[in-house]
């Protein structure tokens, strides 16, 4: 096992990653810093905890993915965030013909994994995550972002399994329809 | 049961949340056969979901 100090050195050395993890889902650059600071002392009060394990990010990670469910925890009791109506009118109406078939056929993306070696896709991305509503965006970056399971995300956010489905199906297809506007249509 | 393709979107989308009733997957797989924008809506999906595990890492490189 390395020194401590060499531990805390490469520990160090995360942040930056640590602190985008966390931005990524907490959308508030001070809550993110404070998650990753309670993270940060959590790993280093336990340090004896890693001994063995092969990758220190992934622990790091691990720890951090609870200090952010509990940031969002504290932030679900102040309501911050305004309730999106769990009957709100189908955003899709446009998509699809009335008898449920679609009105306009998604178009191929090709070779869509080619995106992925371009940052520009993911400032894309980015963008059409941040035009999505807080609530649905929250759930949808609980989901795939921290990779929770939906029964946990309807346990943290308060809301049924049948909300869950909804609002992360209403993430998926605006950021669908987002991406063919801005990436892929182009 | 025949399924619409809206029926159809919700269900590849429920399909990355939780596992689909067996009724559910037959329904499911008999529209991918046949329509070919809801198979282009399952993959694009599925490559969301890939691009989500790599926002983290992308943006850190590139910056």
């Amino acid at each position: 096992m390395p020194p401590a100090t060499d531990i805390r050195a490469q520990i160090e050395a995360l942040r930056p990653y640590l602190l985008r993890f966390a931005s990524l889902q907490l959308r508030d650059a001070a809550a993110a810093e404070d998650a990753v600071q309670e993270a940060l002392l959590a790993a280093l009060a336990g340090e004896a905890s890693f001994a063995g394990r092969a990758n220190l990010r992934t622990w790091l990670t691990g720890i951090l993915k609870h200090k952010i469910v509990d940031a969002i925890r504290r932030q679900a009791r102040e309501p911050l965030l305004p309730q999106e109506s769990e009957d709100a009118p189908d955003d899709f109406d446009a998509l699809f013909e009335r008898n449920g078939h679609w009105s306009e056929r998604p178009a191929r993306w090709g070779n869509p994994d080619g995106a992925l070696e371009q940052a520009q896709f993911f400032r894309a991305l980015e963008a059409c995550l941040e035009r999505l509503p807080a609530r649905t965006a929250q759930a949808f970056m609980l989901r795939e972002h921290l990779g929770l399971e939906t029964s946990e995300i309807c346990k943290e956010l308060e809301i049924t399994p049948t909300h869950c489905w909804v609002m992360l199906y209403r993430a998926r297809m605006t950021l669908r329809d987002c991406l063919q506007q801005t990436w892929f249509g182009k | 049961m025949m399924l619409t393709c809206k029926e159809t979107t919700r269900l590849v989308s429920q399909g990355l949340d939780r596992e689909l009733a067996f009724g559910e997957r037959v329904a499911l797989r008999v529209h991918l056969a046949i329509c070919i924008g809801c198979r282009r809506t399952r993959r694009q999906m599925m490559f969301l979901r890939r691009a989500m595990r790599e926002l983290v890492e992308i943006d850190l490189k590139a910056s």
